[in-house]
């Protein structure tokens, strides 16, 4: 299969690999670049432990094409952290909102997306925006409770 | 047509671990030059936090702080023998193993300890935070990692230490079918309270009043977590998940997670918890398992509450909303 030229940024430095035309975002994203912190689940679009970022728009990027991606600004939950962890993390950590932690990379990636689209969501919201990601271990109650708190403390609130 | 409410209870014995050819699970300590603790397991850890409370027994029978235990499960090869992680039977089991495994190398230790500070073994207590000091004078003091490291380099000796813990095969007995399978219960008592709408077969509203009894809770959050997604599996396998719907044609067979029913953040029962504790006698510290026993319960509870909501018997699961509907009409055309 004809390999393409493929650049685009990932978590804002530059990134430039040869695809094949078939690969998918995910595939390139660990297998390519490195980035492991998007997980393979299902493959299949149907669970979200590799959901990222594109140009600030959740995607799952196992069902997304990675010739899509070209040039434009993708975001890892590696993207997140810096010197200091994620406010996000930090609250699902505390808040044990993670058991054996597959999911959790594509709930801090959606859960951030919520909070940057809409600061002061209400629970409906979160359940709402993290329902295209499956968790097996928590039965969700605790990772709500993680973006809710972090919500609170981001607005200046108490939760 | 109506929504039908309907309350439902469970109450049971959760024995820990199996009766399998003999139950055991085995634990080795050593010390490392640092001064700290390597753990060996071949148990794993699937996220159930095995690991976490394996590192708390140890560290609480050596009497080292936590963060100076490593527990290493990488490989069923690297660690001694274990039976596995099931039958909610890791703290019980495992935790017992680590128990035996690190009171061994703290004799040791604490025989290392005796001799540098010139006093008798019996005599040395722990604080916890990696001194060793005579009983009553602290000043009297040695670091762990000090008197680990006289051990090694002074009087040749390994503080290591091996532990296992069994629970022996009980056979059956040929006249009465009695056998002791275990040497400990928890317990659990549920409410479940939910709504049956009695035109579409649909369970809605569910929420769960509940207490579990789980001897010492080693850890107090890694239970909570534990109880509160145990649960929502238990409703999981209740109300949505099977891998064969409508066994034995395999035609309809779920193929992938948007064919496979699954409760999501949106299908969430509301669950209040209530956690006893009423430590063990051979469990370690106290503690038994909480494993399985979180999601067990639920199903029948669920079951009997939507007897109590539309008087129909459901025996097959998941309770889905076709066999509610088709249990429900067939009450009602043998009424007719």
């Amino acid at each position: 299969m004809a390999q393409l030229p493929l650049q685009f940024r990932l978590n804002g430095s530059d990134v430039a690999v040869f695809a094949d035309e078939a690969d998918n975002l995910l595939s390139v994203l660990r297998g390519k670049v490195g980035d492991l912190t998007p997980k393979f689940g299902c493959g299949q679009g149907g669970c979200g432990a590799c959901m990222v970022s594109v140009d600030g728009k959740t995607v799952l990027s196992c069902v997304t094409l990675a010739q899509n991606v070209q040039g434009r600004d993708v975001e890892s939950l590696a993207g997140l952290s810096g010197e200091q962890l994620d406010p996000l993390q930090t609250a699902f950590m505390d808040g044990f909102a993670a058991q054996c932690g597959y999911c959790t990379p594509g709930m801090i990636v959606a859960a951030r997306a919520l909070l940057r689209r809409n600061p002061n969501p209400d629970r409906d919201d979160i359940v709402e925006a993290i329902s295209d990601n499956l968790c097996r271990c928590t039965g969700y109650e605790p990772i709500i409770d993680a973006i809710q708190l972090v919500a609170a403390q981001e607005r200046g609130t108490r939760a | 047509m109506a929504i039908h409410k309907g309350r439902g209870t469970c109450a049971m014995n959760y024995p820990i671990g199996m009766n399998l050819g003999g139950d055991p699970s085995q634990a080795l300590v050593h010390s490392n030059p640092e001064g700290k603790f390597t753990v060996a397991l071949s148990s794993i850890d699937l996220g159930q936090g095995m690991k976490s409370v394996s590192r708390q027994v140890a560290a609480e029978t050596l009497g080292v702080p936590v963060e100076d235990v490593y527990v290493d499960t990488a490989d069923s090869d690297t660690g001694p023998h274990c039976m596995g992680s099931f039958a909610s039977r890791g703290t019980h089991r495992v935790g017992n193993a680590v128990i035996a495994a690190a009171k061994e190398a703290r004799a040791i230790m604490l025989e290392a300890a005796a001799e540098e500070l010139e006093v008798n073994a019996a005599d040395l207590v722990t604080d916890g935070q990696g001194n060793i000091h005579v009983k009553g004078a602290p000043g009297n003091s040695i670091s762990t990692q000090d008197a680990c490291n006289a051990a090694q380099f002074k009087y040749g000796q390994s503080v290591s230490g091996r532990g296992i813990f069994l629970i022996p095969m009980s056979d059956v007995d040929p006249d009465t079918g009695e056998m002791s399978t275990v040497s400990c219960f928890a317990h659990t008592a549920m409410i479940v309270d939910l709504e049956v709408d009695d035109e579409t077969g649909e369970v809605s509203n569910v929420r769960i009043n509940s207490a579990y009894e789980v001897g010492r809770a080693l850890n107090p959050k890694l239970v909570e977590q534990q109880l509160i997604g145990g649960a929502w599996m238990g409703l999981s396998h209740a109300l949505y998940e099977t891998t064969e719907p409508y066994y034995p044609s395999r035609e309809h067979r779920p193929y992938s997670f948007s064919s496979y029913p699954m409760p999501g953040p949106g299908d969430l029962a509301q669950h209040d918890i209530s956690i006893l504790e009423r430590p063990a006698p051979d469990g370690p510290y106290g503690g038994k398992g909480t494993g399985e026993m979180c999601a067990n319960p639920v199903l029948p509870a669920v079951a009997n509450a939507i007897y109590d909501a539309v008087g129909v018997e459901m025996d097959e699961l998941p309770i889905t909303p076709e066999k509610i509907l088709r249990a429900i009409h067939e009450k009602q055309r043998q009424g007719a």
